[in-house]
């Protein structure tokens, strides 16, 4: 066949084979790297001791960082073409607020931090910020009176979020005890991801991967804009819903594990067009990818810059990813869409 | 090729009224477009032309008001209706830098159905379509690198890669350099005379007068309907912009001057 389409395709073979590379080689190296140094991976089948820290605490970890990237990445590329914007991001809808709102009332109620070990007050303040996030994208789709109009989606979106952000610090400064939880759930931590929530998050990724996969040329046809893509026969409205569904549902269950990630999201699509040009499906696929490799690669950055101590990891995507998007806006190919 | 025509009209329109907001876009509209012709639809600006193109493609409006080739919208699935009718928007605007290829590709969605890859078939279509408006050259380039004339013809491309008895345009020598007006004009030539219904819409007069019949708009309504040769149909058209153009036979041809 053409030559230049052959080197697409293979441009696209190389980057998969590069990210599922580099996921390897990150995970290795996070498993490897801790407040307790590098060498303990080599003594792990030897002593008990480094062995539980591998097992128990580094290894969930850093899968739990490469699945909630995965997730947000993910979701950023579905946001981007549903809305025909190369600035939407997964936390467009409130769910990002709305999450952060169920966390400050369960903190209230109950106390402790959201990272907390005791399994009881982590399973709730997970459940709460899913179905936080959940509630808010619920509530966004009332105001904008369903999906069919995407300008009315994003401001009651904003509107949502502005509402939820305001609840949540007055109940923040009603019970001070709280903020430092808080703040941890806002900046993002992939400190105590368990096993449990590496397994919801895999559960998530491959249920949402593959309806968004399915659901993909919706989204191709959306580049043409709302009225060409109904008129090739797209059923705009129901699959308009679904993918919504699947945005909350990812988005949920990433923030629920890993708090408020700033973007990822929002750059795992952007790095991926500038690396190749593909349709929806690969863009998703390969979004996941990228925003995986990102969140992995930023943990274990925050874990190793001022070991023995650990930055949130949200601030480190949110340096990295702002620097890469301001970068972006001066040289990038994107520049055209960004401006 | 066998057209599928069994009446003579492709699209009947019955008591049709469009509202945008609050304005009246469309009012109890009646009309019928004949099958294997092309008809093109004039008119001041504001007189619905665009609305009742989108409104023939089902796109707006009551689709129980639209019969096309016999059989209500609403009874056709989308996807079905998809490949009959072909709707070309105006100013179309991509997001995104997807390839020429891979956009023009967008034209065989409804032949394919969920999880289906194209097949040769559908690259041929493509192919061909590229050819058609001499843009096989960019295939592989993205849409978004191309000036807004090439850009035009992509869509057009786009349009003819869905195969469909009927084709809508809306203004599709938008952008166009002279050559390649006078190129797509006789591209919708060479599709009538294969059997398919042609609708455009067309600000420039001078092109409209090439097609076979036209419908005369002013304020949502059809002002006059008729043959674009006839003499009645150019009073009405100089009627309807307020007598500021005047329509004159010259070597055979019509050309219009603004008084």
């Amino acid at each position: 066949m053409n030559i230049s389409i052959h080197t697409l395709s293979n441009r696209y073979a190389l980057i998969t084979g590069l990210l599922v590379c580099l996921s390897v080689i990150l995970i290795l190296i996070g498993v490897s790297v801790g407040s307790t140094g590098f060498e303990t991976l080599t003594s792990v089948f030897k002593d008990p001791m480094s062995n539980q820290i591998v097992w128990m605490i580094r290894l969930p970890r850093s899968l739990g960082a490469l699945l909630a990237g995965a997730l947000l990445g993910m979701t950023g590329a579905i946001a981007q073409g549903l809305f025909r914007n190369p600035l939407a991001d997964p936390y467009l809808l409130g769910s990002a607020s709305g999450a952060s709102f169920a966390v400050a009332i369960s903190l209230m109620m109950f106390g402790g931090s959201p990272f907390a070990s005791y399994l009881l007050i982590r399973l709730g303040l997970t459940g709460a910020a899913f179905i936080g996030a959940v509630v808010a994208v619920l509530l966004t789709l009332l105001l904008a009176r369903g999906v069919q109009n995407s300008l009315r989606l994003l401001l009651s979106g904003v509107i949502v979020a502005v509402i939820f952000g305001a609840l949540s610090s007055i109940i923040a400064l009603s019970s001070p005890d709280i903020l430092q939880a808080m703040q941890a759930f806002l900046l993002g931590s992939t400190g105590f991801v368990s096993w449990n929530a590496c397994g919801v998050m895999v559960i998530a990724l491959l249920v949402s991967l593959s309806f968004s996969l399915v659901l993909s040329r919706v989204l191709d046809g959306l580049t043409l804009g709302e009225a060409t893509a109904a008129s090739l026969g797209l059923r705009l409205k129901s699959m308009r819903v679904a993918l919504i569904a699947i945005m909350s549902l990812t988005t949920g269950a990433a923030v629920a594990q890993v708090g408020l990630v700033a973007f990822v999201g929002l750059v795992a699509p952007h790095l991926v067009r500038s690396l190749v040009r593909v349709n929806h499906a690969k863009l998703i696929f390969l979004s996941a990818m990228m925003g995986g490799v990102l969140l992995l690669a930023a943990d274990i950055l925050a874990r190793g810059i001022i070991a023995p101590q650990e930055l949130p990891v949200g601030v480190l995507t949110a340096v990295l990813g702002g620097g890469y998007l301001f970068w972006l806006m001066y040289n990038g190919r994107d520049k055209r869409d960004l401006l | 090729m066998i057209s599928p025509v069994l009446s003579d009209s492709a699209i009947q329109v019955t008591d049709l009224t469009i509202k945008l907001g609050h304005v009246v876009a469309l009012n109890k509209i009646t009309l019928s477009v004949s099958a294997g012709k092309w008809t093109s639809v004039v008119g001041p600006n504001g007189a619905g032309k665009s609305t009742l193109l989108q409104a023939f493609a089902g796109l707006l409006g009551e689709q129980r008001d639209i019969n096309i080739f016999g059989r209500s919208l609403d009874a056709i699935a989308p996807r079905d209706k998809a490949r009959r009718i072909a709707w070309l928007g105006q100013n179309e605007r991509v997001t995104g830098d997807m390839s020429v290829y891979d956009l023009v590709m967008l034209g065989r969605l409804p032949h394919l159905s969920w999880l289906e890859s194209p097949a040769d078939h559908d690259h041929l279509v493509v192919k061909q379509a590229l050819e058609t408006v001499h843009a096989q050259e960019w295939k592989s380039r993205s849409i978004g690198e191309l000036s807004g004339g090439e850009q035009q013809r992509v869509f057009i491309a786009r349009a003819l890669a869905v195969n469909a008895d009927i084709l809508l345009m809306d203004e599709p020598l938008n952008n166009l350099d002279p050559p390649h007006q006078s190129d797509c004009l006789t591209l919708i030539r060479g599709l009538v005379s294969q059997g398919k219904t042609v609708v455009t819409v067309l600000h420039e007069i001078a092109f409209a007068l090439y097609s076979d019949e036209m419908i005369v708009m002013n304020e949502g309504e059809v002002f006059f309907q008729g043959p674009s040769v006839d003499k009645k149909t150019h009073m009405r058209v100089e009627q309807v912009f307020q007598n500021r153009i005047e329509i004159h036979p010259f070597n055979n041809r019509l050309v219009v001057l603004p008084v």
